[in-house]
């Protein structure tokens, strides 16, 4: 039964107005419910549930009572969730035939609110401080939580100047991994030669068990669009590229029904907000290359050729691309941006450590108990984001690593639990900050086994411009499948550390630069499952199939 | 120009929409992957035909079209068959056994990521990451994500819809 039907089933006495998804009363709304459409939540047919709790909600006569599609709610692991966010209630596992609950506590009147997880609790909300509550698809919800107020701001009252100042005063670093001050690349792009300037988002996501990027442009696509739209201004840009994933289908098509709703309602294109700045959009969508999340590489896509990189300088901050000085920023900082407008730089910067300042978003998934999307501020410790946040390891298994920076990272073990989530403190102990993937690994993982995936997804996907990444990856990705198989020897191992050093030294781009990492953050903290496969020919998860081929040439 | 020249490989109704997306990009050279996503979505991949229409309608040498078209591995010069299953190979499925159901498709089907059986029926694929990594290990069959497989789960899903085996 669809919406239409249920509506035909409706009492004439209770008028409803009908929204492609969702129900929403006349009248105030007492109660609602919030259920999440965002990819894997909709994989487990939550579009089915929404359909159902209109068609109750409904037929229970429930007059004060909206039902509301949104983006994701962030625990993942239960899936299909709604909310009723006048309570807290979180509902998980619904299925379309097991509403029931849901509508009693619609219809209940019992305000007291409901105990929240630690999950949910220990997070600081600023990127995602709208996801999950507006209606993906709608810019009238979008405004009313705040959308384009920070755009309005910048444009009314602030020069593009007074913007980059606030935002370098936030400490906002760039969310794609690498942690290049935004403030600064703004600054360069700003001062570059006059004349046409780009802003580039890149959602061209691509580390596996990564899926921050994809969360926000799915949940609140409105607010990335502001994001660029300020930063246009405040570089001199008057068009904009959104480069994101082909993968990412629902992603693309929020983004494109939020480009025209944002350009009919004057937020994007010529005079926005009655101002004389012009700022014109468009997605580009990636073809599958890992390699063009790296900037020059990406300018390479975007231009209509292979994703291969280029040497900088220049850097794209002074000819990017068609030679232009163009802002690449990743779709996590853009996001930032319209807060720090509307609350001011030395907020921002009153949350997190150090030199890394704001917050982050971390996508949760492995042998963990809470998978899903989180934000936390910076200086948290691994522990608080796998054991409070993340519930422990699943079916209370030792934990063994959590890998973050997906191929470009690296894996830390139980000893860095208590480490401050950082830019700096996660490179010293050998990995990155990345672009959020964090994957928790138990005892069943092999270290030696990981490091030979990650090398071999870096083997795929080198473009093959520079030799020391396109012929050092298969000769890495060799070496370690030849352990793994029991066939390696101590020079073996000896060549492996020898050879990761030459790639990662002389490789042309961050693909072949950063393709060692798992192998270095491996060897140093899990040396001994890499001896037990070569001196014992054993695998100490049992996962590797050593001893089933024959030692020898 | 010689652009109005150009004329689609053949009389399939399909081109048209391939014709509308290239005036819309203003036939820029820039714009070839975007045509080629457009060309792929309507025929399903990308036959050398297709390839040389493109290239000559953007003004764009041959050897770079082949060259972007096997360049990135959302293109594919190889029609798939009547049914696909995607298994996600992420790191959150590659480490809650992504492996075991490709090697179980592997022996029951006798087929390999980016293979088709011999009836044309089933196309096993692999994927980066689905971005669906709380349900790990996945997999997608015609669009339609499956959850938390085994490999019995897998094999039982595919074996429904009839192909052959060896």
């Amino acid at each position: 039964m669809s919406n239409d039907a249920a509506l035909e089933a409706a009492p004439e006495h209770r008028p409803v107005r009908r929204r492609p998804a969702g129900l929403v009363p006349d009248g105030p709304v007492r109660r609602s419910a919030h259920v999440c459409m965002a990819a894997s939540c909709l994989s487990l047919c939550s579009d089915q549930v929404l359909e159902r709790l209109v068609e109750a909600v409904v037929a229970a006569g429930l007059a004060d009572v909206a039902v509301k599609r949104v983006g994701c709610l962030g625990l993942c692991a239960t899936g299909p969730l709604v909310e009723i966010p006048e309570t807290g209630r979180l509902f998980e596992g619904v299925k379309a035939d097991g509403v029931d609950p849901l509508v009693d506590g619609l219809a209940g009147t019992d305000d007291t609110p409901a105990g929240r997880p630690p999950f949910f609790t220990r997070q600081v909300r600023v990127v995602t401080e709208n996801v999950g509550r507006v209606d993906p698809e709608s810019l009238d919800d979008a405004l009313a939580h705040g959308g384009y107020a920070a755009l309005e701001q910048v444009l009314a009252s602030m020069t593009p100047g007074q913007v980059i100042d606030e935002v370098t005063r936030s400490g906002l670093r760039g969310r794609g991994g690498a942690g290049y001050p935004t403030g600064l690349k703004w600054q360069t792009v700003a001062k570059g030669a006059p004349g046409q300037k780009y802003v580039i988002c890149n959602a061209d996501e691509g580390d596996p068990g990564a899926f921050m990027d994809r969360t926000v442009l799915e949940s609140d696509p409105h607010r990335v669009l502001e994001g660029m739209a300020i930063a246009a201004y405040a570089v001199g840009a008057d068009r904009g590229y959104i480069y994101c994933r082909a993968e990412y289908r629902l992603a693309l098509a929020r983004l494109k029904t939020a480009i025209r709703a944002a350009e009919r309602a004057g937020w994007l294109g010529r005079d926005i907000a009655e101002s004389r700045f012009d700022f014109h959009v468009e997605v580009r969508v990636g073809a599958g290359a890992f390699v063009c999340g790296e900037e020059t590489a990406l300018i390479a896509s975007l231009e209509g050729g292979r994703g291969t990189p280029v040497l900088r300088p220049p850097y794209p901050a002074a000819a990017g691309l068609r030679g232009r000085p163009t802002l690449i920023n990743n779709v996590e900082t853009l996001a930032s941006v319209a807060p720090i407008v509307r609350r001011g730089g030395e907020w921002y910067a009153g949350i997190g450590v150090g030199r890394s300042r704001g917050t982050k978003v971390f996508a949760l998934a492995g042998r963990v108990v809470n998978t899903g999307i989180v934000e936390v501020p910076m200086g948290i410790t691994l522990r608080e984001i796998v054991y409070d946040l993340g519930g422990g390891i699943v079916g209370g298994r030792p934990f063994k690593a959590v890998q973050t920076g997906g191929p470009s990272g690296g894996c830390l073990p139980e000893g860095d639990l208590d480490m401050p989530v950082d830019y700096e403190s996660l490179a010293e102990a050998g990995s990155i900050m990345g672009s959020g993937g964090m994957i928790v690994m138990d005892d069943t993982s092999c270290m030696v086994d990981v490091a030979r995936y990650f090398m071999d997804f870096c083997r795929d996907e080198s473009c093959g411009k520079c030799v020391p990444c396109r012929v050092g990856t298969t000769q890495l990705w060799m070496l370690l499948t030849a352990i793994t198989e029991g066939r390696a020897t101590l020079a073996d191992l000896r060549q492996l550390e020898e050879l990761s050093g030459m790639v990662a030294a002389t490789s042309l781009c961050g693909l072949g630069q950063t393709a060692p990492n798992p192998v270095f953050s491996t060897l140093r903290y899990f040396r001994d499952e890499y001896l037990a496969h070569i001196e014992d020919r054993t695998c100490p998860a049992g996962v590797c199939p050593v001893g089933t081929k024959q030692a020898g040439p | 120009m010689a652009e109005t020249a150009v004329r689609a490989p053949s009389d399939d109704k399909r081109w048209r929409a391939v014709d509308a997306r290239l005036r819309r990009l203003g036939r820029d050279p820039s714009a070839l992957i975007e045509v080629l996503h457009s060309v792929q979505e309507s025929f399903g991949y990308l036959d050398l035909d297709g390839l040389a229409y493109v290239g000559a309608a953007l003004g764009v040498p041959p050897s770079r079209v082949y060259g972007v078209a096997t360049f990135y591995s959302y293109f594919t010069l190889k029609p798939a068959g009547e049914h696909t299953c995607v298994v996600c190979t992420g790191t959150a499925c590659y480490i809650s056994g992504a492996r075991a159901l490709l090697d179980g498709i592997a022996r029951r089907f006798g087929i390999g990521p980016g293979q088709t059986t011999p009836d044309g029926v089933l196309s096993v694929l692999t994927a980066r990451c689905v971005g669906a990594c709380s349900l790990a290990p996945v997999m997608i069959v015609d669009g339609e994500v499956h959850g938390r497989q085994t490999e019995g789960d897998a094999v039982a899903a595919l074996e429904k819809l009839g192909p052959e085996t060896p």
